[in-house]
């Protein structure tokens, strides 16, 4: 998942025979996998997916034709005009709880992506960079972490310190962030070898800068993946933790509280369950058809590198 | 060379093939014609680029992703190529058509063992024979290359083997059905010099035992002069120059030819390598008219506007060039690394006193002790695993698990550079063998240099700019190159980047770890010239690690012969090559490939 392999490196005299001369690589690697990746159709659909959720999420509310918490109905209601997909278990718009639900499970989610990511590229590149002891002690830490099943460390927390939303931002980040760090150690394991860190070495170059300058801009391809990958998971854990009751408290309209509010009736009044698993569902399928694409490009650019 | 003259029909007969990219239509070989006769190895000399490998690979019915054949014809043993379905080509190949790949180690399936591999070969080509006749085969094989062939071996797998050994194992493969053609693909370019002497006698046996046509493809001109009946010279996808072995190193007429010829190190002549400016014509950018005119001191307007037709100069010498009389007249090129080599003055500046080093429990190197003395170049000669590489590394830091003593004008160092005064690491550079992973892909050229001058106190702030393109220019690149990432340049270019870096600090020695083993020789001839003249310019020591003995005659003062982590002889340069005393230094002398010995110019050194 670098962007050069061990082989190419070795490939000490490249016969430049049919197999196309070596693409300019930008500066900003990762740029060029984003405009890869924009060209497959896997992607845009992707896109087109998660555009459409972060529309209703962020738009929604302008539109919708009742406030979350108004009572329009009674229990159960069946859609009318008013209520176009009827009404809750407590008798409440659902269409436009549906359009006021979204945003919380959206900037949850990606935040906690954003922490995770971050600290465990941190991480996984300082112990690739450091190869002694600390490298055991960051390793095994994670592992210590990752023993834990995700839900149950935030759960945990969340029981502990109570429900806030910071905190389960904070703690589903913290889960992520050793799996982050063993994906990027892997990946900078192989550049850390290379002649070009040695160089900086022996020039005594900061050790910051040579993480920063010389092994963060080659490991963007598995940074990007993982940003998309953990989002995605961000999404599943964060909308299971409302489901559960830990997240956003009631009256607030949230998607992963209106599966749980509205389950029992499910028979009687589908639409409640219904919207939020559907935008969820839309939502995933959308992000991994993303980093789907991130993917392919980012070995597509190595395959012409090579 | 009797088998020249073996009459009848050629094993391999190719005529005016062409190879282009699919798609664009660029045409990667062109107008290739050669005629390979039973027992006849013919040389296929080129550097990287030139599409001698993909005319080898051509032989076999092969060419690689995103090419296709779209003109001329290849008949093997009578039978066109073009004519046979997938099914018949597969056939063909590994029987009457074989291969030995230039990495053995990555050819040979690592989960199978030697036998079970050289069964497949055979079983897949035999029409009868049981298990028996096939196992026979086999142990025949195996002792045609001069290997072992009780069950023990038989058991091995590849990673038990050394790299000459897994080598021979591709070479029994390759002739395990009996092939009428081989194609050998640069098989020595990984090993060692006295592994490729015995590897490459035995594909000349081979050959002439068996009457099999070998197209011989290579860069190296010297191990060609020692195999080869006859070669053809390659430049830019389009043969230049062929003919016997003795017309063509003897009496070449291409200029490219002639200056290749003066770039390469030979161990038995006294001259000094000559590198030839400029650019090599990949695909793509190839210029109009000859491709070589750019970098050719004959080219006339008429070089310029069409590439030359065939010249025939008799005896099956052909030559495209129009001013093939001109360029015998050229007087050689003077060898720059050798006029004028500096005096060594009297101080020493480096200092090695018994540097034992370790990896992990096992000793690497015993006792090596080297003085530098300012501007001096002190060649560290030696084969792969013999400590040399080791020995630098100690020298710069990069190794930290040693013992002894390295000094800097009296100071001893610290073991790693980490812990050594900025001062002293601005002293010591070190150049890396491969300028591919040297230099980081994602800073440009300008970038790296002008982080290492602010690193040194080497300057800053506004003229940062007018430093770096001075640092470029010292080693003859363009101020341009600044903006360049490492990926826009070539290999040569990047080497020439990696030694501005280290001269960026402007240090007193220069640490050469194998610089020029990865690049082609007309580019090494280069390298070299530069590093002489810089060091002459900057009065810099050089510790300068290689594997080429040939190579150190150009630019050495004294010569360290090291192998197995002791150093075995340690002399002035001439002394190793004229009268030298270790019976290891022979032995390397004698099995280095030289082109001067193998027309009979001179005898080898000793015996």
């Amino acid at each position: 998942m670098t962007d050069q392999t061990v082989e190419q490196a070795l490939d000490l005299v490249p016969e430049a025979g049919p197999e196309a001369p070596p693409p300019r690589l930008q500066r900003f690697q990762w740029l060029g996998i984003l405009r890869n990746a924009s060209r497959l159709t896997r992607t845009r659909i992707g896109l087109a997916m998660v555009g459409l959720i972060v529309l209703i999420a962020v738009f929604g509310p302008l539109f919708a034709p009742h406030s979350e918490t108004e009572f329009i109905a009674a229990p159960n209601h069946g859609p009318t005009s008013d209520a176009i997909f009827g009404a809750d278990a407590l008798g409440r718009d659902v269409f436009s709880r549906f359009l006021y639900g979204g945003l919380s499970v959206l900037w949850m989610s990606a935040a906690a992506t954003l922490i995770g990511v971050v600290i465990g590229t941190a991480v996984g590149l300082v112990a690739a960079y450091s190869r002694n002891w600390l490298d055991d002690v960051l390793m095994r830490l994670n592992d210590v972490v990752l023993a834990f099943p995700q839900i149950i460390f935030v759960l945990l927390a969340v029981s502990a310190i109570g429900p806030k939303l910071w905190l389960i931002v904070l703690t589903v980040g913290i889960t992520h962030a050793p799996r982050v760090a063993r994906v990027m150690r892997g990946a900078a394991q192989q550049i850390v070898e290379r002649d070009f860190i040695k160089a900086e070495e022996v020039a005594g170059e900061k050790r910051s800068r040579i993480i920063m300058g010389g092994l963060l801009p080659n490991v963007t391809s598995p940074l990007l993946v993982e940003l998309g990958l953990r989002m995605t998971f961000s999404i599943g854990l964060i909308a299971a933790i409302s489901f559960l009751g830990f997240g956003l408290q009631p009256p607030t309209a949230d998607w992963g509280l209106m599966i749980n509010e509205n389950r029992l009736s499910i028979t009687v009044m589908p639409w409640g369950v219904l919207l939020p698993v559907l935008a969820i569902a839309v939502l995933t399928v959308g992000t991994n058809l993303i980093t789907d694409g991130i993917a392919r490009a980012a070995i597509g650019l190595e395959r012409s590198n090579e | 060379m009797s088998a020249t003259e073996t009459a009848g029909q050629p094993s391999v007969d190719v005529i005016d093939l062409r190879i282009a990219l699919t798609g664009s239509g660029v045409d990667v070989v062109d107008e290739i014609s050669v005629e390979v006769r039973p027992g006849e190895v013919l040389g296929l000399v080129g550097e990287s680029g030139s599409g001698k490998t993909t005319v080898g690979m051509a032989l076999l019915g092969h060419v690689r992703r995103g090419g296709e054949v779209v003109g001329g014809i290849i008949r093997i043993d009578g039978r066109d190529l073009s004519a046979l379905g997938e099914r018949e080509l597969r056939r063909l190949r590994g029987g009457v058509v074989s291969y030995i790949p230039q990495d053995p180690g990555t050819s040979l399936n690592p989960a199978l063992r030697i036998s079970t591999q050289l069964e497949e070969i055979l079983e897949a080509h035999a029409a009868d024979g049981g298990q028996e006749r096939v196992m026979a085969r086999v142990r025949e094989s195996l002792e045609e290359v001069a290997l072992p062939n009780d069950d023990e071996f038989l058991k091995k797998y590849p990673h038990q083997l050394s790299g000459g050994q897994q080598q021979r194992v591709a070479i029994a493969m390759a002739f395990a059905n009996r092939p009428h053609v081989i194609v050998c693909d640069e098989p020595t370019t990984g090993l060692d010099v006295t592994t490729q002497a015995r590897v490459l006698e035995t594909v000349r046996d081979l050959c002439q035992s068996h009457q099999v046509a070998a197209l011989y493809v290579s860069h190296d001109l010297a191990v060609v002069a020692e195999l080869a009946d006859r070669v053809a010279v390659m430049y830019g996808g389009r043969i230049v120059e062929s003919g016997t072995r003795d017309q063509l190193f003897s009496d070449p007429r291409h200029p490219y030819t002639r200056r290749l010829l003066r770039a390469v190190p030979d161990i038995a002549g006294k001259r000094t390598v000559v590198g030839i400016p400029g650019h090599a014509a990949l695909p793509g950018s190839r210029p109009q008219g000859c491709y070589f005119h750019p970098r050719c001191q004959f080219a006339r307007d008429d070089c310029r506007a069409e590439f030359p037709p065939v010249t025939d100069l008799g005896e099956g010498h052909k030559v495209r060039c129009y001013h093939v009389a001109d360029a015998v007249h050229e007087a050689p090129p003077e060898g720059a690394g050798q006029i004028g080599k500096p005096r060594v003055g009297e101080d020493v500046v480096l200092a090695i006193r018994n540097l034992d080093a370790q990896y992990g429990d096992s000793q690497i190197l015993f006792d090596i002790n080297i003085d530098i003395h300012h501007n001096e170049c002190v060649a560290l000669v030696g084969e792969s695993g013999s400590g040399k590489t080791t020995t630098a590394r100690c020298v710069a830091g990069l190794h930290k698990n040693w013992t002894g003593e390295v000094s800097l004008r009296g100071t001893a160092l610290e073991h790693s550079a980490r812990e050594r005064s900025g001062e002293e690491r601005r002293e010591i550079q070190y150049v890396f063998q491969n300028p591919y992973a040297s230099l980081n892909p994602r800073t440009t050229i300008g970038q790296t240099i002008a982080r290492r001058l602010k690193l040194f106190g080497r300057g800053g702030g506004r003229e940062i700019g007018s430093k770096v393109a001075e640092c470029l220019e010292r080693v003859a690149l363009s101020s341009s190159a600044a903006d360049r990432f490492p990926d826009q340049l070539s290999g040569g270019e990047r080497q020439r980047v990696a030694i501005a870096r280290a001269l960026a600090a402007e240090p007193h020695v220069l640490v050469c770890d194998e610089v020029t083993s990865a690049l082609d020789v007309s580019v090494q001839a280069a390298i070299i010239d530069l590093l002489g003249r810089l060091r002459k310019e900057m009065g810099l020591s050089l510790l300068f690690i290689t594997h080429d003995l040939a190579l150190i005659r150009t630019i050495a003062d004294r010569v360290a012969v090291v192998t197995g982590g002791h150093v075995v002889e340690y002399g002035p340069c001439e002394q190793i090559f004229t009268s030298p005393s270790a019976d290891y230094t022979r032995k390397l002398l004698a099995n280095t490939p030289s082109i001067e010995v193998a027309l009979g110019h001179v005898t080898t050194p000793s015996p």
